[in-house]
């Protein structure tokens, strides 16, 4: 009788877990951890049995002899930090403004969140379009230099292109969840502080920003790990040029196997990225978690 | 109540003025989609002096739009389902049964969350091929389940905790199977946090470029859209008049489901997110 219970026990369990513990294994657990053999040997993709052991070899090349992969660091890291501010003011903004009593409030807050449900891939397309057409028009109908600026085609421009893309792509997505917990907050809190004589501002920072932290630390972590990570939109915006001076450490990794056919190099930066990640993003967390009060 | 009113007036200014930005690249693109190249390159900005329609008929045959329109829709639709169907049964009985290892699974799936495609791939085109995965639509189903997985495992676990056990107890006393228990009163009980899963799901592999590119690229029978529309890109440098109207199209069936169903996504979205 016992073993007939345990029976269907491991049964259930299998039918259960199986098939997602299956498709995680093969599809994310196993190749993760093979990452960390990869990392030293010398790989052309093509055959796993062909991996040639180099010991520290990719390592000590990336660590002394790959200024493109440092300038990509950079660049992912100046990129994030201009991205996590301007994304969050904005979102934020328009969060508290569309939180207020306004006619078309539904409508506005789906025209805001609108180019969040098109992919990376063609919203960088359309930009380049933008940028190289339609602000060359406009340059030319206003007279304002700022449109008349070589859009894309110097590092500078390339890393505002990218920038202005992306706020205006994940900004939305930020003001609803903004939106959500400002919701939250208790209505007598803020009348109690206006009655005090708080001021509109007052009021924000010191009710309402310390009740939403949760929202922050999830928004914050959110655009974090989104612009840390940025692919898609490196790839059809500005494909890392002109040259090389707005590749994405992501995009590097890519061009490194997939077009310099270096497998094992790559897979070695991609461990190295995975760590910086990690660092970035727990460190964050821990941050903001730590501000977090309950009213 | 002057000051208010300005004040009312100014907020509502600037509101339509942001939204007025927000669409002003729709406006560009889907001008622009009707014109000649020459109308373009001499002024993007104002309506088509004459409106060119056929640019979306000659884009609509060389990318296939029919074709690659409905391989989005199944590998989304089929992968979506799996996702919904797998990490269901994998969060309820990872609640309902915390083993040590069962414990230490769920740390695993939500660990991985961190671990950035990137640092991935690249093993993972040499295993998809090693279990012949690559090029067909099983592949890419397995490939979405895995890394699928983790957030949605989360975001049912977290449901399935606020879920009586009650409910259960008083069916299993009823004569009902652990997998009728399951089926016919867990599942439907997780409806709202289903919603969620399957619009952050839906977005990710209806956009997703890189791994469908790695997985199923050399396949050209199931390349989705964003596949098509950058291979497409590919070969008609600056040809801005086909470029904008296979745009256009490609852009249009999201931004129609989008619109339909934007109550539903917008609540989707912020449950989903506040849950961590």
């Amino acid at each position: 009788m016992h073993t007939r219970k345990q029976s269907r026990q491991w049964l259930q369990q299998l039918v259960f877990l199986g098939p997602g513990t299956i498709a995680f294994s093969i599809i994310v657990l196993i190749p993760f951890l093979l990452g960390f053999y990869y990392s030293f040997t010398e790989w052309n993709g093509l055959d796993l049995d062909k991996a040639k052991w180099t010991g520290m070899n990719n390592i000590t090349r990336i660590f002394t002899n790959d200024d493109k992969f440092w300038t990509a660091f950079g660049f992912t890291l100046r990129f994030t930090f201009v991205t996590i501010i301007a994304t969050n003011v904005l979102g934020f903004l328009l969060a508290l403004l569309l939180t207020r009593p306004l006619k078309g409030r539904n409508a506005l807050r789906t025209i805001f969140f609108l180019p969040n449900v098109l992919g990376g891939i063609l919203l960088g397309y359309i930009w380049q379009f933008i940028f190289t057409k339609g602000f060359k028009t406009i340059g030319e109908l206003t007279g304002w230099p700022i449109f008349e600026l070589p859009w894309l085609g110097t590092p500078h421009t390339g890393f505002w292109g990218l920038v202005i893309v992306f706020v205006w792509q994940t900004a939305g997505y930020m003001m609803i969840i903004y939106i959500a917990a400002i919701v939250g907050v208790p209505k007598d809190l803020m009348e109690a502080a206006t009655i005090d004589g708080a001021t509109y501002w007052q009021s924000i920072s010191k009710i309402t920003a310390p009740l939403i932290m949760p929202a922050i630390t999830v928004c914050l972590f959110l655009t974090t790990s989104n612009a840390f990570k940025m692919f898609d939109l490196n790839f059809s915006l500005t494909k890392g040029g002109p040259g090389t001076s707005t590749q994405s450490l992501a995009y590097n990794i890519y061009a490194e196997a997939l077009i310099n056919n270096r497998y094992g190099l790559g897979t070695a930066k991609a461990m190295l990225f995975f760590f910086a990640v990690s660092i970035i993003a727990v460190t964050q967390v821990w941050l903001t978690k730590r501000k977090e009060v309950e009213a | 109540m002057a000051a208010s009113r300005f004040r009312h007036y100014s907020v509502v200014t600037l509101v339509l003025l942001l939204a007025l930005l927000f669409l002003s690249p729709f406006y560009f693109v889907l001008v622009n989609s009707v014109k000649s190249l020459g109308e373009i390159m001499v002024d993007a900005a104002s309506l088509p002096k004459i409106y060119l329609w056929t640019n979306y008929n000659e884009v609509w045959e060389i990318i296939r739009f029919p074709k690659v329109l409905f391989n989005s829709i199944l590998i989304t639709g089929v992968s979506v389902a799996g996702i919904v169907l797998v990490s269901a049964m994998a969060g309820y009985r990872l609640v309902r049964r915390p083993t040590t290892f069962n414990k230490l699974l769920f740390t695993c799936f939500i660990a991985a969350m961190i671990i950035p495609f990137q640092s991935i791939m690249l093993q993972l085109v040499r295993i998809t091929s090693l279990l012949e995965l690559r090029g067909n639509l099983l592949g890419i189903f397995v490939c979405y389940l895995g890394f699928g997985l983790s957030l949605s495992v989360f975001l049912f676990h977290g449901f399935v905790k606020s879920v009586p056990v009650e409910i259960e107890e008083a069916a299993v006393v009823d004569g009902c199977t652990p997998y009728g228990v399951f089926w016919k009163i867990v599942f439907p009980l997780l409806r709202p946090i289903m919603v969620t899963v399957i619009i952050l799901n839906g977005l990710w592999i209806w956009n997703d470029y890189l791994l469908p590119v790695l997985v199923i690229g050399a396949n050209k029978d199931l390349t989705t859209i964003p596949l098509a529309v950058t291979r497409f890109f590919g070969q008609y440098t600056k040809q801005w008049d086909l470029a904008l109207a296979g745009l256009t199209m490609s852009v249009a069936p999201i931004l129609a489901v989008f619109l339909m169903l934007q109550r539903h996504i917008l609540e989707g979205i912020s449950s989903g997110s506040l849950k961590g």
